[in-house]
């Protein structure tokens, strides 16, 4: 070597980037600890026999002996085909209608297909009790109490469902090549031999990932069944009652883990769909322009009408039930309903106790989801971080959120975790909320972040310009958006989830959505109703926020922008 | 290691000495070594894959150098950060902030007082010629706005070190032949030490001082663009950089060549080993079309194939029966046209310079 070298320290980095690496480091402790660690608890637990002590799969192998839960797995399945086979087909149509019609007020029609998300699952159950139930305005239409069990399930299940269908199978079919359509015509095809050749190759995909997420969506769900199921037993019910009731932990866990089964199923099958439906869409694809059909648009027009019609009803008759002095005696407005502290369910204090839970959820959530996408994309040092990050992200996906919650009764509340203390508090429900939800906000958050380009940092690292300031001054402010959309999501998820919470809340922490579900148990079902009603209210509150705040967001940055 | 460095000399700003990196199994760069003086624009030019943006990427400090010595200004910065190194760099894709004002980019690396920031954009903006625009997002702007804004934004900090990384590529051809010049004129105002990747020759030939030749991880030949243009090093260089005839030959003396029945003299530089197969260059434009015969052993008879009109050019394709049928590129003046007077499936002697007929060994897997 030459004299002449000034030698340094080879591998001398900024202070700032060693901390980046440290706090990229914690994240993925958190994520470890509020999720995967109730995982591997809810696992263990169904592992261990707790009459004999020891290890294997005797609990397991009892479970499946039991006759009555072999009958509630099979109820569980022909549920979740048939809701399948209707939501499905529906939500296609009016998918379809959004994205290849000409009808008018598609903005308005596809806010309304969206209304289900603002409830929880509960609600349709109990609309469906004031419809056609035994006191039902329309009870002649399912005589005997027929609603109670099967069919009163699968309609709740397709209110419910409906949403998510309707979302995957929108974005499939918005990616249209034009030109394909264009060659199709000129080739002299009709639209029935398009929709087989040229649509339907390209939306299969999307139509096989609504069908295993609405499986899923209603093999783990317990809401509907709870409320209007009957005698009629499900798997999750099963799994809730276990815990719940009968206080048998090894059971419910048995039970959670046959319900990851078809969840993780679906996640991997959804997975290697995803990846197909990108490839099909070239960067030269060409938009469809639709052409006008009168008789066509108009009977889209009309089966939106009467899709979003029935939405309305279901959400309608909850709020209506919610204000009603008695149903179907008194039919006169009260307020009555919503004095909650005559009944039992946590009164007021639910309510007031879920906005909390919810707000601290989309805070902390978003900080915690966008600095980890943030880090792992965009900051050198953390890279090596991102397989494993990433990898926790996607789990919550693949696991219902009755399994969540069961690990974190298992995890937390042993007496040798010295995370002891946070059990029953109001923290617990935040950190499991973030955790149930983190996927999508995590998805929103990297789809943001690699819109941007990769070389934005490495120009300001030869600027001298540190990277948190360029995250400060220009990563952040053109995320914000997507940020926006992360809060959002995580406060309407935590306002209206059951699954996780209902086998952590404690009396004093008592939630919204919770109570609608034990004061229907109790038999105050319009006090139900009313809290029910509450939440819709409160969710389309944060809705209509965050639209306000984003319009304006987008009307500051629509200078630099660019017009789409 | 045997070789010292070459790095104590004073003119030499960027010193690269044995730089090695491999991706795997897939070696990138292989012994490289460079020197850059101050003040020179020096371009790496080859074809993609041939790692002269991995080369770039490891003096910004993007990638890690395997085995191998950078420095800059006699610093060794072989393993610095990005940010301990002292360059400005203008991506490919410009990489401007979106969300910035022209100015506000263009300030984003300066520090102290807000009046000499200030003070400094309009210098800035004012050298680019784009003062009007100062106020305006950079989707509002032209993509060859947009290149200069990124250049400027590069220079704010008045760095020793300029990397331009294909910056042209992005623009429509009248666009890039303008801004060429106008880089390169802005470089030698400034006087910067510049390192430009490219794979167009003629970017490369119009601005370089030296150009870099590279082809699968080594440096093919490293020359002004008139000797990397009318010495190639290498058969690679010499198809790479411009067209080329070649014409296959047997050495029948240190200078001299058969080519079917004929013996042809060669450049002086070439020493031949007798007996030995050759494959000799000449560039289109360096043979002569004569208006009459000339007994001379380096005259040929050539047939015209083809004649085309490449706008200031006109290219012929000849075939030479009595050289072994070849088939001849010919690029020609239009006043030269004018004299020659010519017809198709016409006879034209052909006259090869000895001093423009370089040989190169056949390549093994040709």
């Amino acid at each position: 070597m030459n004299s002449t070298l000034t030698l340094e320290a080879p591998h001398a980095r900024w202070r700032n980037e060693y901390w980046a690496t440290l706090i990229a480091g914690g994240i993925v402790l958190i994520l470890l600890l509020i999720l995967a660690a109730p995982l591997l608890a809810i696992l263990s637990q169904a592992l261990f026999d707790p009459k004999t002590e020891q290890w294997g799969l005797g609990s397991i192998e009892a479970v499946l002996d039991s006759p009555s839960l072999l009958q509630s797995l099979f109820n569980s399945v022909k549920l979740a085909l048939m809701s399948t086979l209707i939501v499905i087909p529906l939500a296609y149509l009016y998918a379809a209608a959004l994205t290849r019609s000409a009808m008018p007020a598609k903005g308005s029609l596809r806010m309304l297909a969206l209304i289900p998300l603002l409830a929880p699952s509960l609600l349709p159950g109990i609309a469906l009790v004031y419809l056609f139930g035994n006191q039902g305005l329309l009870k002649s239409w399912f005589p005997d109490g027929s609603i109670y069990g099967f069919w009163g399930i699968v309609i709740g299940q397709v209110f419910f469902t409906f949403p998510h269908a309707m979302m995957i199978l929108l974005t499939a079919l918005r990616v249209a090549d034009g030109r394909l359509y264009e060659a199709a015509s000129a080739l002299g095809a009709g639209r029935i031999r398009q929709w087989f050749t040229v649509t339907l190759p390209s939306v299969r995909y999307g139509v096989l990932s609504a069908a295993v997420v609405v499986f899923t969506l209603v093999i783990t769900d317990f809401g509907v069944a709870k409320v209007i199921g009957g005698s009629f037993n499900v798997l999750a019910l099963e799994a809730y009652k276990q815990v719940i009731g009968q206080q048998n932990f090894s059971r419910g866990a048995v039970i959670g883990l046959l319900l990851l089964v078809p969840a993780v199923l679906s996640f991997v099958l959804d997975h290697y769909s995803q990846k197909k439906q990108q490839a099909l869409l070239t960067a030269r694809a060409q938009t469809l322009h639709i052409k006008a059909t009168p008789w066509l648009d108009r009977c889209a027009l009309l089966f939106c009408l009467v899709v979003s019609g029935a939405l309305l009803l279901i959400l309608g008759t909850a709020i209506a039930a919610a204000l009603i002095k008695q149903w179907p005696y008194q039919m006169q407005l009260s307020l009555q309903h919503f004095n909650f502290d005559d009944v039992d369910g946590g009164g007021w204090s639910a309510f007031s106790n879920s906005l909390k839970m919810s707000a601290y959820t989309a805070l902390f959530g978003s900080i915690l989801v966008f600095s980890g996408a943030w880090l792992t994309e965009k900051v050198a040092t953390c890279r090596g971080w991102r397989p494993i990050l990433h990898l926790l992200a996607m789990l919550p996906m693949a696991v219902p959120g009755l399994v969540l919650g069961l690990g974190y009764v298992f995890f937390f509340n042993h007496p040798s975790n010295p995370l002891n203390a946070l059990y029953g508090t109001m923290s617990i429900l935040v950190l499991c909320s973030i955790a149930h939800f983190y996927t999508t906000a995590h998805l929103t958050a990297v789809t943001a972040l690699k819109q941007l380009d990769a070389e934005f940092e490495l120009v300001a690292a030869s600027l001298k310009v540190p990277f948190w300031i360029t995250a400060w001054r220009v990563t952040l402010p053109i995320c914000l958006p997507a940020a926006l959309e992360i809060a959002r999501y995580f406060f309407i998820a935590t306002m209206t989830t059951v699954s996780a919470v209902v086998f952590i809340y404690t009396p004093d922490t008592m939630l919204a959505s919770v109570s609608v579900l034990n004061m229907d148990d109790a038999g105050d079902t319009a006090a139900s109703a009313a809290m029910a009603t509450l939440i819709v209210i409160s969710s389309a509150a944060a809705c209509a926020i965050f639209a306000v705040v984003s319009h304006f967001l987008q009307q500051r940055s629509q200078l630099w922008r660019r017009q789409e | 290691m045997n070789r010292a460095p070459a790095i104590a000399s004073q003119h030499a700003e960027l010193t690269i000495h044995g730089v090695n990196k491999n991706f795997g199994a897939f070696s990138a760069l292989r012994d490289i070594s460079l020197a850059v003086n101050k003040g020179e624009f020096v371009c790496l030019l080859g074809p993609s894959g041939c790692g002269k943006t991995t080369l770039l990427r490891m003096i910004a400090g993007l990638e890690s150098c395997d085995r191998g010595l950078i420095a800059q200004a006699g610093r060794d910065i072989t393993h610095a950060a990005p940010n301990q190194r002292d360059y400005g760099i203008v991506f490919q894709s410009y990489a401007l902030f979106p969300n910035l004002t022209i100015a506000r980019n263009i300030a984003y690396g300066l520090k102290g007082r807000a009046q000499d920031q200030q003070r400094r954009v309009s210098e800035l903006l004012d050298l680019i010629g784009l003062s009007a625009l100062a106020e305006q997002y950079p989707a509002q702007i032209s993509g060859g706005q947009q290149q200069r804004v990124a250049l400027a934004r590069a220079l704010a900090t008045s760095p020793n070190l300029l990397l331009l990384d294909e910056p042209l590529s992005a623009l429509d051809a009248q666009v890039r032949a303008h801004l060429r010049g106008e880089i390169k004129a802005l470089q030698q105002q400034l006087g910067i030490t510049t390192i430009m990747v490219t794979h167009d020759q003629e970017e490369a030939l119009t601005m370089a001082d030296r150009i870099v030749v590279m082809n699968h991880g080594v440096i093919e030949q490293i020359g002004t663009p008139a000797e990397i243009y009318q010495h190639p090093a290498s058969r690679f260089v010499a198809n790479f950089v411009g067209h080329c005839n070649w014409l296959n030959t047997l050495a029948v003396s240190p200078h001299q060549v058969q080519l079917g029945q004929h013996t042809l003299a060669t450049h002086r530089a070439n020493a031949l080993v007798q007996g030995q197969q050759y494959d000799v260059f000449i560039r289109p434009e360096d043979i002569e079309l004569l208006p009459q015969w000339r007994n001379d052993p380096q005259v040929g008879l050539g047939k015209l194939l083809q004649l085309e009109l490449l706008g200031s050019i006109y290219r012929l394709r000849l075939l030479v029966n009595e050289w072994d049928g070849i088939e001849l590129e010919v690029i020609i003046s239009h006043r030269e046209m004018a004299q020659l007077r010519l017809a198709e499936q016409q006879l034209i002697p052909i006259y090869l310079p000895a001093d423009k007929l370089r040989c190169f060994l056949p390549e093994v897997s040709a």
